[in-house]
């Protein structure tokens, strides 16, 4: 139980890494979880290869779990191409985030920046939006 | 001639008639403190609804036998004392419903669609819940007619000087409100804006679903026009509500739901509508919900409406003060005297539903969120808040583990 505050969550909520905003962003959303009004957005420039991840940032105000895993999603995706990225599957970060036992509403505030990352990605590189994640523009209400 | 004083209400007593309050939760006895959301219901109206189900089960107003007489009977007794409860005129100004939103969807389309049009104006709160605000934005905004609020104070109150502006603003058709606030607890003066809206022409219309299972609600005295509150949240079933409306209105009004029951001749041509309430209880009623709903309000009459609300009157001025002494604790709301049993709060830097779940490991059941009201949290400037409510059976003991457990949030993220 007290898994879901244990420090390396506090501590990425306390210090978010790469926090801020990048300006003419190669790809960019935002999305919000209705539920509980987290919101998150995400930038990302890339390499001059135009594919791999050169810089990610994220800007948002939530619950810790969502700015959490938010925020340990920055350092995982770093240096990785948008297809890879665009593979990147929710149990990948799960794992990351390393709660057991999450209950499906938390795991939502979880899976928020991902989502919103997905959807940055999906229009900027047209890398694909798996099944799992189709429908979520409407369920994050990403703009 | 003695003065009655009401009975002082025994929580510790009443709890005994709530099963499920006797229960741990992460290995701590459950403090159920989201009332306001729903009530947790007695054995007395779990048994109503049961013996109901067991001896006096069929449809109502239909079969000749002795089996739909006597559910008839109990279905049309549940909305005598439905009737009596709120102090309507004639049980025929009842209307059960699903609950108070579709009550209000009722009074949005039935009345609003017929009467409202370009030049008009709905008036609602900032203050309402999303079931007294969107069915009027809808309605308002499908007819041509303006759409406007009556905005709050600082202490979360309704500005009554914005009144005369909004008269202004065109003709005043509606005037809708709540009587006591889900997510602030504030207590609206239902009495002055029934009077200024029957000035300016319109009707007036109050959602009583956080007001009826806590203090005496009078239709008469509070000269409103439509009235509208849940069972759920006043110990009964879910799935029941009424509508008391003013029995002019409610004839001159179209019906809502179309079907059956609520005819009074069907040809190839044309449909009659039914009397009231039929007109508006189309199909097959909640028979056994209205029955519980009735027991639940034997059950809240016979602890007494005023010995409630004293009761959460103490709950509230105590809770306010514990939850107010935690460190880094906004609390949002009028000051004791002018709010029912409902706190809403922050905690400096940690998200409600963070603070939520560390008190759900201390077995502390609170509301966190948006509570249904989109636009007062956007005029607090937040996303979401804290919110703890009270009932009959809430003990004081509840609230210092409350306070303990805040503590205990302010450890963990600390």
């Amino acid at each position: 139980m007290e898994d879901l505050y244990r420090e390396v969550i506090l501590d990425h909520y306390k210090n978010p890494r790469g926090h801020g905003v990048i300006e003419d962003a190669d790809a960019e959303a935002e999305g919000m979880n209705p539920l509980c009004g987290d919101e998150v957005a995400i930038y990302v420039a890339f390499d001059e290869d135009g594919e791999r991840i050169h810089e990610v940032k994220f800007s948002g105000r939530g619950c810790a779990i969502s700015q959490a895993s938010t925020s340990m999603l920055m350092e995982m995706v770093k240096g990785r191409t948008a297809t890879e990225v665009g593979e990147l599957s929710k149990e990948e970060l799960l794992d990351e985030i390393g709660i057991p036992n999450m209950s499906p509403i938390r795991i939502k505030c979880a899976l928020l920046g991902l989502g919103v990352l997905k959807v940055a990605l999906h229009r900027a590189k047209g890398t694909p939006l798996p099944e799992e994640w189709a429908g979520l523009d409407e369920e994050f209400q990403v703009r | 001639m003695a003065v009655e004083t009401p009975l002082k209400l025994d929580a510790h007593a009443l709890r005994a008639d709530f099963p499920i309050l006797a229960q741990e939760i992460n290995g701590k006895p459950l403090a159920y403190l989201d009332s306001a959301v729903t009530a947790q219901k007695p054995r007395q109206m779990l048994e109503a609804m049961t013996s109901f189900y067991e001896t006096s089960y069929a449809n109502v107003h239909r079969g000749v036998y002795a089996l739909a007489e006597r559910a008839t009977e109990a279905f049309e007794g549940a909305r005598e004392k439905v009737a009596r409860f709120v102090n309507a005129p004639s049980s025929r100004e009842i209307v059960f419903t699903r609950n108070a939103t579709e009550a209000l969807n009722l009074v949005a389309y039935a009345w609003g669609f017929s009467n409202l049009g370009p030049g008009d104006v709905v008036v609602v709160t900032e203050l309402e819940h999303h079931s007294n605000f969107v069915p009027w934005q809808y309605v308002a905004k499908k007819r041509g007619a303006e759409f406007r609020m009556i905005p709050l104070t600082e202490s979360g109150e309704l500005d009554l000087g914005a009144l005369d502006g909004l008269a202004r603003e065109g003709q005043v058709k509606v005037v809708a409100t709540n009587l006591v606030s889900n997510a602030l607890g504030t207590i609206n003066p239902v009495e002055r804006l029934a009077a200024w809206a029957h000035e300016q022409g319109a009707i007036m219309v109050a959602d009583a679903a956080q007001a009826a299972p806590h203090r005496k609600i009078d239709v008469q005295a509070l000269g409103c026009d439509f009235l509208a509150f849940s069972a759920h949240k006043l110990c009964g079933p879910s799935g029941v509500g009424a509508l008391w409306g003013r029995r002019e209105l409610l004839e001159a009004m179209e019906p809502f739901n179309l079907g059956g029951h609520m005819i009074r001749k069907v040809q190839f041509e044309e449909t009659t509508w039914g009397d009231l309430p039929h007109k508006f209880e189309a199909g097959t009623a909640p028979i056994a919900e209205a029955v519980g709903f009735g027991a639940a309000i034997d059950y809240v009459s016979a602890a007494g409406l005023e010995a409630i609300e004293q009761h959460e009157h103490e709950l509230l001025a105590y809770a306010l003060e514990k939850i107010g002494d935690v460190p880094g604790i906004q609390l949002y709301g009028p000051s004791a005297d002018r709010r029912a049993g409902i706190v809403s709060f922050n905690m400096e830097g940690v998200h409600p539903h963070d603070v939520a779940q560390v008190l759900d490991w201390e077995g502390v059941a609170i509301r966190a969120g948006h509570h249904c009201c989109q636009p007062l949290m956007q005029r607090l400037g937040v996303a979401a808040t804290n919110r703890a409510s009270f009932y009959l059976y809430t003990v004081p003991e509840e609230i210092d583990r409350l306070a303990e457990g805040l503590l205990r949030v302010r450890k963990v993220f600390g």
